[in-house]
């Protein structure tokens, strides 16, 4: 049975919860409330139960690539399967996706207007981004990805602000058109998944199989990378972004920024270096040299932005670009890196942007020449600012510094000169990124007050205080023990490594 | 005359008897039973689309003649809902000031055309695929006219008749060439004459059949006359042209491809028919966006739809037949739950264009999201049905493929970005822009809702749930022999 498989309950749980909010229609605000965040609390112990599971397998030496590993047959005429399994990354991955959707319900516990409609649509999206995770078949992890990406639409459109309109259509069109890309590319996969006829779109089996020629490796493989890349912000094709994550509401913003980009780099090594590896090995170089413009690009657009979301949105280009980057090394360390660094960019992101959230809720302006002085004023933020910088810097001890060391680390061992010239360029721009931060940090933190009817501005309150701190600790906790997390994701990046490795 | 050939029949049969029933009705019953005729013609035909669903034996009658596959099977239940839900959605209008005198013409003149559209899917010569034709289009024309005292109706019915007068005409030409070259008018008995002959007259009597059922596919460059007709033509009579219509033209269309001009096809139609392809989907798409009335736009966007119906039958293939036959149930659905709305806020406030939808959530939250929920079906986003049905016409195109499909395939997926841009504008009208709300709050009549309601229920279960699609496709590989010219 697949209710037996803990799995499906990722999809599960926010589908009743969507559902639970639909019946709460003549309800009041507290009924929406709180069936929006025992899905969330739910969530966020299924995650846990899943890491402690995780973890206790491979102790007692079950090293399967992928465990909780099951297929149901859908579609049998294409052979599409709803198969699940997970292996360290994902188990990872999905731990931060219940972690941010959690913190996400508390940073918008008042939105307004429509509260009931603002939580079915980011529940539906919290599905796309589950079911992606958990899946192992393409179509389906195809169809969740597509899933995720037209609630943004809604959630920009009606919750949104600034130019909503122009961005959440820029955003949809632009995720819309790497996804086409991506479907093509799936489909392409498919017909050529195995040399004897059995078609399969299950991703273990195409791995297994290794039967993709060669010269459709070379046109599929940018597809799906572009597909992927798009959503991963990778330059040219990251425009969508900083408008995007600007109009967005904050957990929107934070959802976003901290999950689905993610969703960019895993199917990235996931579906397009994993399947085809040899392509991977012969136009690694086109998408490594983007990447390296990316970091660089994106840093130093955030040092010119005023507006605060602006300026994260920038930071992030730069540091997804870190995650393609690092991946694009094809080695163990540097892979694990990557991930370090989604979980470390996906939980300080969202702790940004929750926390631009709540100045702006309470100054209505994200203009940093407009504001100043607001450690005297609300020291709770500030602090968690200040916090949030220092991780995005790389100060030891937070999840920044131990996730890019690592990808160093790794992308140092690569001895050739474009891997050099883009690593030591990579490592250049944390300068860079020291530069934007401090100089938020200064301005709006110590700077003068700007404007006299900021001091009368109130601290967090205890949901905003709640939200925030969970971020707050997760950060640290990935500082402090990046060994717990390196060590559940290494193994995953095995067989990708061993797949590169026998085209070399 | 062996009689029990029409045993082979019993859904022709079966929706003769509905038109009767219907039209004695109209004749006989009493001037206050007359209000009636809608609700007695649903119910009637609820029954009879019940019954089609009947499993019937398979052969061929009539001299050949006449084939029932479970193909042909599958596609007349298939237009049979979709009949249903127009008939559903018309139950008011035609109760209306203005129709009320002539509604039982209406619901005559519908069943008749079915009719005409059965036999076309069932055609297996030329004489009776041509009558199907002409029955499917003549009264075609004078349910385009039905609102009669409105100018545009009465331009929609003559640009309609004259369109489909000429594109007949020219398919006839087509024909008689075949006939030289072949004859026969028998579609097997031309496949297998024409693997002989290869000539240029063969390569114009292709262009000329592939226009005249263009024409009916508003297929580009083929297509001028839909936007006019699909305007002015009562919303009703619009919603049945843009899927029964087509859906009925596209399964007779990829019949006659692969049965008589099966041996040309990767020298001839399939090169013809990736032009075609292109320019449907590209041209289509393109006019879609500048249109600010809904009926103008909904048809265009079914001209690109078209578009993506026909890499169904580009891919030659079982894979490709059941996929196109599940793209067209996935369409009846989504194109019907947005006529539906369409026509239940024509009827209640008389306005159509985008604008008028502003803030549409405000004042009707269940017609918007029926709305929306059609809106990113035709979109192909999931997960609703129309996500399903892309891919899976997709994968049939691209099953055995070269090169050259694949960039069509690309081609069309780009254009699902165009084509997401327009109809996420209307879904922007409706829940984005809050601020003005030209459309008061009301309530749809029950017939509109229950229409809807059946709509929305498709749309979401026809994808989700697998067994429509692996279903078609059982039937489809049953209709193997259809593509044995090509391979």
């Amino acid at each position: 049975m697949i209710f037996d498989n803990i799995l499906i309950y990722f999809v599960i749980v926010p589908l009743l919860t969507l559902l639970g909010l639909a019946l709460c229609q003549n309800k009041g605000i507290k009924a929406i409330r709180t069936v929006a965040a025992t899905g969330a609390t739910v969530l966020v112990a299924l995650a846990v139960y899943l890491v402690v599971y995780f973890l206790e397998q491979r102790g007692a030496g079950n090293d399967a690539q992928m465990l909780l590993t099951g297929s149901w047959c859908w579609y049998a005429p294409l052979n599409i399967n709803l198969a699940l399994g997970v292996d360290g990354v994902s188990v990872v991955m999905i731990l931060l996706s219940a972690f941010i959707v959690f913190a996400g319900v508390f940073a918008s516990w008042k939105i307004d207007p429509l509260p009931r409609q603002f939580f079915m649509w980011f529940y539906l999206l919290s599905i796309g981004v589950f079911g992606f995770f958990i899946s192992v078949d393409l179509f389906t992890m195809f169809m969740f990805y597509e899933v995720a990406l037209i609630p943004m639409y809604l959630l920009i459109g009606v919750w949104g602000s600034g130019d909503k309109n122009y961005s959440a259509m820029k955003l949809t069109l632009m995720l819309m058109g790497g996804s086409a890309f991506l479907m093509l590319s799936i489909l392409g996969i498919y017909y050529h998944s195995s040399a004897d006829g059995n078609l399969t779109m299950n991703l273990l089996e195409v791995a297994k199989n290794n039967a993709i020629p060669h010269e459709w490796q070379l046109y599929l493989f940018p597809m799906a990378f572009v597909g992927f890349g798009v959503l991963g912000a990778m330059f040219p094709f990251h425009t969508w972004s900083p408008d995007g994550h600007a109009s967005a509401p904050t957990a929107v913003s934070m959802l976003h920024a901290g999950v689905l980009m993610k969703l960019g780099g895993y199917g990235c090594f996931r579906i397009a270096i994993y399947l085809m590896p040899y392509a991977a090995t012969e136009l690694g170089w086109i998408f490594l040299t983007l990447t390296g413009i990316s970091i660089v690009y994106g840093a130093f657009s955030a040092c010119v932005q005023t507006d605060l979301k602006y300026i994260n949105a920038y930071s992030s280009v730069s540091h997804c670009g870190m995650v393609l980057f690092a991946i694009l090394m094809y080695n163990q360390t540097a892979m694990t890196g990557a991930v370090l660094q989604m979980l470390s960019h996906g939980l300080m992101t969202a702790l940004f942007f929750a926390l631009i959230g709540q100045i702006y809720g309470r100054t209505h302006t994200r203009d940093i020449r407009d504001m100043g002085g607001m450690m005297h004023i609300m020291p709770y933020l500030g602090v968690g600012y200040v916090i949030a910088g220092l991780a995005s810097l790389g100060l030891p001890g937070l999840s920044g510094f131990a996730a890019e060391m690592t990808i160093f680390f790794g992308s140092f061992q690569e001895a050739g000169l474009l891997q050099r010239v883009f690593t030591v360029a990579a490592c250049a721009s944390i300068v860079i990124t020291a530069v934007y931060i401090l100089r938020v940090v200064g301005k709006l933190l110590f700077g003068e007050v700007q404007n006299e009817h900021h001091r009368e501005l109130t601290d967090a309150v205890w949901f905003e205080r709640f939200s925030t701190t969970v971020l707050i600790i997760s950060v640290a906790a990935i500082g402090c023990f990046p060994n717990f997390f390196g060590d559940i994701i290494r193994d995953s990046f095995l067989p990708v490594v061993d797949a590169i490795k026998s085209v070399l | 005359m062996d009689y029990s050939q029409f045993l082979m029949m019993p859904q022709e049969i079966g929706l003769l008897a509905t038109f009767l029933l219907v039209f004695l009705y109209d004749t006989f019953m009493p001037a206050k039973c007359q209000k009636h005729l809608p609700v007695f013609t649903a119910v009637a035909f609820a029954a009879y689309t019940a019954f089609s669903f009947i499993p019937t034996c398979t052969g061929t009658a009539f001299a050949g003649m006449f084939e029932q596959s479970q193909a042909t099977w599958a596609m007349k239940a298939i237009l049979n809902i979709g009949t249903l839900l127009v008939i559903l959605q018309a139950v008011k209008w035609t109760n209306s000031d203005f129709v009320s005198v002539r509604r039982g013409e209406f619901y005559e003149l519908l069943l008749l055309t079915l009719f005409g559209m059965f036999l076309m899917v069932s055609a297996r010569n030329f004489l009776l695929f041509y009558i199907g034709l002409e029955t499917a289009s003549l009264p075609l024309a004078a349910l385009a006219a039905f609102e009669k005292n409105h100018y545009e109706s009465r331009e929609a019915a003559a640009k309609y008749i004259f369109t489909a007068i000429f594109s007949s005409a020219i398919m006839l030409l087509g024909v008689s060439f075949v006939y030289g070259l072949s004859g026969s008018l028998n579609f097997a008995a031309i496949g297998a004459a024409l693997v002989s002959k290869q000539s240029a007259l063969l390569i114009v009597a292709v262009a000329f059949v592939i226009a005249g059922i263009g024409f009916k596919l508003s297929l580009v460059p083929f297509h001028n006359w839909t936007a006019d007709v699909y305007q002015g033509a009562p919303t009703a009579v619009t919603s049945y042209l843009s899927v029964i219509s087509k859906g009925s033209a596209a399964f007779a269309f990829l019949v006659i491809l692969a049965q008589v001009f099966g041996s040309v096809y990767a020298e001839v139609w399939k090169w013809m028919l990736y032009a075609v392809i292109v320019l449907t989907i590209t041209i289509g798409n393109l006019f879609a966006v500048r249109q600010r009335n809904l009926k103008r736009f909904l048809a265009f966007s079914s001209i690109s739809q078209a578009g993506y119906i026909m890499l169904g039958v580009i891919a030659a293939n079982t894979l490709g037949m059941a996929s196109m036959m599940y793209y067209v149930v996935v369409y009846i659905f989504s194109n019907l739950a947005a006529f539906g709305v369409i026509a239940a806020i024509e009827r209640k406030t008389g306005k159509v264009t985008t604008d008028d939808y502003n803030g549409l959530f405000k004042t009707n939250p269940w017609l918007s999201f029926t709305m929306m929920v059609a809106m990113f079906s035709l979109a192909g986003i999931p997960p609703f049905a129309g996500f399903f049905s892309k891919f899976f016409v997709f994968a049939g195109a691209l099953q055995g493929a070269d090169v050259a499909i694949y960039v069509l395939v690309l081609i069309a997926l780009v254009n699902t970005i165009i084509s997401l841009y327009y109809y996420l504008l209307v879904v922007k009208a409706m829940f984005i822009r809050q601020d003005d709300c030209v459309i008061p709050e009301f309530k749809s009549h029950w017939s509109e809702k229950a229409g809807m309601i059946i709509c929305v229920l498709g749309i979401v279960l026809l994808g989700i749930v697998s067994c429509v699609y692996t279903s078609l496709e059982g039937y489809a590989s049953a209709s193997d022999a259809l593509f044995q010219l090509i391979r």
